[in-house]
């Protein structure tokens, strides 16, 4: 394709294009700024009651005196706790799909039980859990390590399950066994249902350390906005709810940059 | 001249959740080396069995078949298989698909990989070693199927209605470049078709199997005397002998709607 001449119908047409995505981009931004906005307003003029909603400046005051509110810590406490629990879940998750991929039996035999495990809510098991590994960071990854493996195995598997048989069966012509096959055309040809796996599982086990956080009630963003609740400091609920939302946004980014980087280095081989 | 594939006595029966299948009755051939073998026939008559049976993919019920005077008793480097796709790995490049085989077997050597080049130079595939598969036209992708099955060197090439998921003039275009390579590489090679024109213009011999049992009832060799040198697929077709080796396969088969 040569980009040296363009018709003007093309040009039209890329600045069109070009023109409805900055619009777009625009608009998202003037959503915010509004929001943001009416409630700063507001706030000022009292038709929104700061005490109950809080309000921007104040938010932001949390947010800057970070020195004697310990936000900091509590912030990479959530983020350690839900970056350790979704990885153990991501490995646990693919290394169990892996086994039962393996033995048509054993997948036969946990197909029910992993049926009912996903139906179950994991957040009822939240009290047995801290009973058991004790109320700490431990039952906060625990939690979230519920929450996140049995989607996983379950995705998984399922991925595993459905790779095109015509691969399998040209592997198998060349001799491979099943550990090849799986490491060859199996797991490669579910990489991209793993990082859809993964971008899912990366919101639900922020719900688990947070609902983990809310019922050991030591540290973390979870613990901040059930105390702010109770003390009834709107302000610390909203900042950390706030904070809680760019905490998701960036997790999820570091995935898709991930994805970017191991997709780039399997495609080049 | 060395026998490549050697039939004896085979047979095979399956059982299915609606009964026992009597698949192949009591097959007996063989195949020199050099030589492209055409199995043609119905559906349903076992050709992609024999082939899966000649793999080593699953053991004959009786009899025994031997690869290069070795009796077959699973999957080994000596047979090449071929299937209905190309079944070329969207995620790696051209050059990491053509070395699957290899790695598979444990064979990526020096002197391995120097073959392949050599293949991929030989047939023009060189300059898109760095391409995908979905960058390649459908030809192109066959070729470097063609290749990755080579490249193990094998003595004995299957090929499963190898052209049967290309449009009709690709495929006539890849069944000439498949047997050229094949011939100027001097390999053996069984081709399974239910395409008899297909089957006739890429073989040196034809053998037609019956409805399921699937037996042999006919196997004999095709000759294009016209010429010197040996036709390419799409030259034989033009041959006033072709509608007569296409006739006699046609009555054979019995086809009845």
């Amino acid at each position: 394709m040569s980009n040296t001449f363009e018709s003007s119908g093309r040009r039209e047409y890329l600045y069109n294009k070009k023109k409805n995505k900055i619009i777009v981009r625009v608009c998202q931004v003037a959503v915010l700024v509004l929001v943001i906005a009416i409630w700063e307003i507001g706030a000022r003029l009292g038709f929104i009651d700061s005490f109950i909603m809080s309000q921007p400046t104040r938010v932001l005051r949390t947010i800057s005196n970070f020195q004697n509110n310990n936000l900091l810590m509590h912030i990479g406490i959530t983020f350690l706790e839900t970056i350790i629990g979704f990885s153990l879940g991501a490995v646990m998750g693919i290394f169990i799909a892996m086994v039962l991929w393996w033995s048509d039996f054993l997948s036969k035999v946990a197909d029910p039980y992993l049926v009912v495990l996903n139906a179950l809510p994991k957040i009822a098991l939240g009290p047995v859990i801290i009973i058991w590994v004790g109320a700490g960071m431990q039952a906060v990854i625990v939690m979230a390590l519920a929450i996140s493996l049995v989607v996983t195995i379950m995705e998984m598997l399922n991925g595993f399950k459905n790779t095109d048989t015509e691969l399998i069966k040209m592997a198998k012509t060349f001799g491979a066994g099943k550990l090849q096959t799986f490491v060859k055309i199996v797991f490669p040809f579910n990489l991209a249902t793993l990082f859809n796996c993964l971008k899912i599982n990366i919101g639900l086990s922020l719900v688990g350390v947070i609902a983990g956080e809310f019922l050991v009630s030591r540290a973390g963003l979870g613990y901040l906005i059930v105390y702010g609740g109770q003390v009834f400091q709107m302000d610390l609920v909203m900042t950390s709810v706030i904070i809680l939302a760019a905490l998701a946004a960036l997790l999820y980014r570091l995935i898709v940059l991930f994805e970017y980087v191991v997709m780039k280095a399997v495609s080049n081989k | 001249m060395r026998e490549i594939l050697c039939f004896e006595n085979v047979s095979l029966t399956y059982q299915a959740d609606n009964g026992e299948v009597e698949a192949l009755r009591d097959i007996n051939f063989s195949v020199a080396e050099g030589e492209l073998v055409s199995i043609i026939g119905p559906s349903g008559c076992g050709k992609t069995t024999l082939l899966s049976l000649i793999a080593g993919l699953e053991p004959a019920t009786e009899g025994r078949i031997l690869v290069a005077g070795e009796e077959v008793s699973g999957v080994s480097g000596r047979t090449g298989y071929m299937l209905q796709k190309d079944n070329l790995l969207d995620w790696r490049t051209i050059y990491g698909n053509v070395i699957l085989g290899l790695e598979i077997h444990g064979m990526k050597n020096s002197e391995s990989i120097r073959y392949v080049e050599g293949l991929l130079k030989m047939y023009g595939l060189w300059e898109f070693c760095r391409k995908h598969p979905s960058q390649l036209s459908g030809g192109m992708r066959q070729r470097a199927a063609l290749i990755r099955t080579l490249a193990v060197k094998p003595e004995l090439l299957l090929l499963d209605e190898a052209f049967s998921a290309l449009d009709y003039q690709t495929r006539l275009v890849v069944a000439d470049d498949v047997y050229n390579i094949l011939k100027r590489e001097k390999k053996t090679a069984v081709i399974v078709t239910h395409d008899i024109s297909e089957g006739i213009s890429m073989a040196d011999r034809i053998i037609v199997f019956s409805k399921r049992p699937g037996k042999i009832s006919l196997d004999f060799r095709v000759e294009f005397p016209s010429s010197g040198e040996a036709l390419s697929p799409l030259k034989r077709r033009n041959e006033p002998i072709f509608r007569e080796y296409f006739n006699k396969i046609w009555k054979e088969l019995d086809v009845n709607v």
